[in-house]
């Protein structure tokens, strides 16, 4: 970053590259999710802080969500911190493999409600959210969709016209390929900006003279210095991705999918807490033992295989829940874009050992 | 001192969009800080040569871009 300064705060050669580097990353995220306007994709630090911008910025007294069963701490919480504000939630429930119940979701949907929060991929079992059957039941209702792309952005073709999406929140780290610290939220043409309220007020470089928070977007949602190093890797692995094409990136996980599910099949006292399907998920994949306790076993998969898996709640107390695993949680495995089959026959080689020893 | 054009914005972001269509498009203007005589609602802005105005306004208008302003202004330089 020798040859960026601060984007947005300065006339000089310095700023204006950083300026430019932010405003082609805003540009790469738009044309990924089939956004109309880049000013509408409003960068934050992670999905997380998307997701309580748009909640804690459109709910007040009175409102009412619906939301479902895996949704991720990063909806639970701001959630239950705005029923102190009189804001009232209602969770449609999933089943046993973390998907959505849509009857329930249509029941839930008979009474007034303002937003309807859905995480597209649960984080624990993979399971798919239908959005072209969700969607249309949200705008009858007359609500908002917000949509929690944690685990599908970048991942899963998306486009927010075509999907009715009216808000997405997506983080950078993870299937974009992009730096940590890296997010947004971005504003379809059918969301109105003016009913957010701003997470946070300050400088933008823009209208310094106005003691108000300035409406324009992005400034409007982006006070303070931007991540502009970050956005920076963003916008590049973003433009890779627009090349690879999100298509073929499914294709790979679907493969690697397949491959893992089959190889798990195989292991005796293995339970897979999923879909199943690769074409209902994605390649994320919740396991949990007969005779072992899913810590023991991630302990040794990293320890004597060098196999990186995540055990215990994945923040998605929810999730685990609807799936039957509370207390203790799952061991979860996910394959990404530079995961190989041979990779995934690695770590299926691996637990066949740990489990049977 | 020679006159040149500006073009103002109410956001970085939009001066950047600005800045990136006439590049596209192979007009000559360049990202200046805002001259303080014009004031403004944001820290850079277009200068442009006077004869270019129309071919560059037009371009900017083909792509979305909102100017806050356009203004001339005699500068050193």
């Amino acid at each position: 970053m020798a040859e960026a300064g601060s984007p947005g705060r300065s006339g000089h050669r310095l700023s204006i590259n950083a300026g430019r580097m932010v405003y082609e990353a805003r540009e790469a995220v738009a044309d990924l999710f089939g956004a109309s306007d880049p000013l509408r994709v409003i960068f934050t630090r992670n999905a997380t802080e998307a997701l309580n911008l748009a909640l804690t910025g459109l709910l007040g007294p009175g409102d009412r969500v619906v939301t479902t069963g895996v949704e991720h701490n990063a909806v639970a919480r701001p959630l239950f911190a705005l029923k102190h504000r009189g804001v009232s939630f209602d969770v449609a429930p999933c089943d046993r493999a973390g998907v959505l119940d849509l009857a329930a979701l249509k029941d839930a949907l008979r009474s007034p409600v303002r937003v309807v929060v859905i995480n597209h991929a649960s984080n624990v079992s993979g399971a798919l959210a239908p959005l072209e059957l969700i969607s249309p039941l949200v705008h009858e209702a007359g609500a908002l969709l917000l949509l929690d792309a944690a685990q599908t952005a970048g991942a899963l073709p998306i486009d927010v016209g075509a999907l009715g999406i009216d808000l997405l929140a997506f983080t950078g780290h993870k299937g974009l390929m992009g730096p940590q610290g890296t997010g947004g939220l971005v504003i379809g043409e059918s969301a109105d900006p003016g009913e957010i309220e701003p997470l946070t007020r300050g400088g933008t470089g823009s209208r310094s003279e106005l003691e108000d928070q300035p409406d324009a977007l992005p400034d409007r949602f982006e006070s303070g210095t931007l991540n502009g190093v970050g956005i920076a890797g963003l916008g590049a692995s973003v433009r890779s991705i627009l090349e690879v094409g999100v298509d073929a990136i499914r294709a790979h996980d679907m493969a690697l999918t397949q491959r893992l599910l089959e190889g798990l099949g195989d292991i005796r006292g293995v339970c897979i807490h999923g879909p199943c399907d690769p074409e209902r998920q994605t390649a994320t994949v919740s396991i949990t033992f007969a005779e072992h306790v899913v810590t023991d076993i991630a302990f040794r998969l990293d320890d004597e295989f060098g196999v990186m898996t995540r055990a215990g709640l994945h923040c998605a107390p929810w999730a685990h829940r609807s799936l039957g695993t509370l207390p203790d949680g799952t061991l979860r495995l996910s394959a990404g874009f530079s995961t190989t089959i041979e990779d995934v026959d690695r770590a299926v080689e691996a637990l066949k050992q740990v489990t049977s020893a | 001192m020679t006159e040149h054009g500006f073009v103002l914005f109410h956001t970085t972001s939009m001066a950047m969009r600005a800045d990136r269509t006439l590049r596209k498009a192979g007009l000559p203007a360049r990202l200046v800080p805002t001259p303080r005589q014009l004031s403004s609602d944001c820290g850079i802005a277009i200068r442009f040569e006077l004869p270019d105005q129309e071919l560059i306004l037009g371009a900017l208008s083909d792509a979305g871009v909102e100017p806050a302003q356009v203004a001339h202004l005699e500068t050193p330089g």
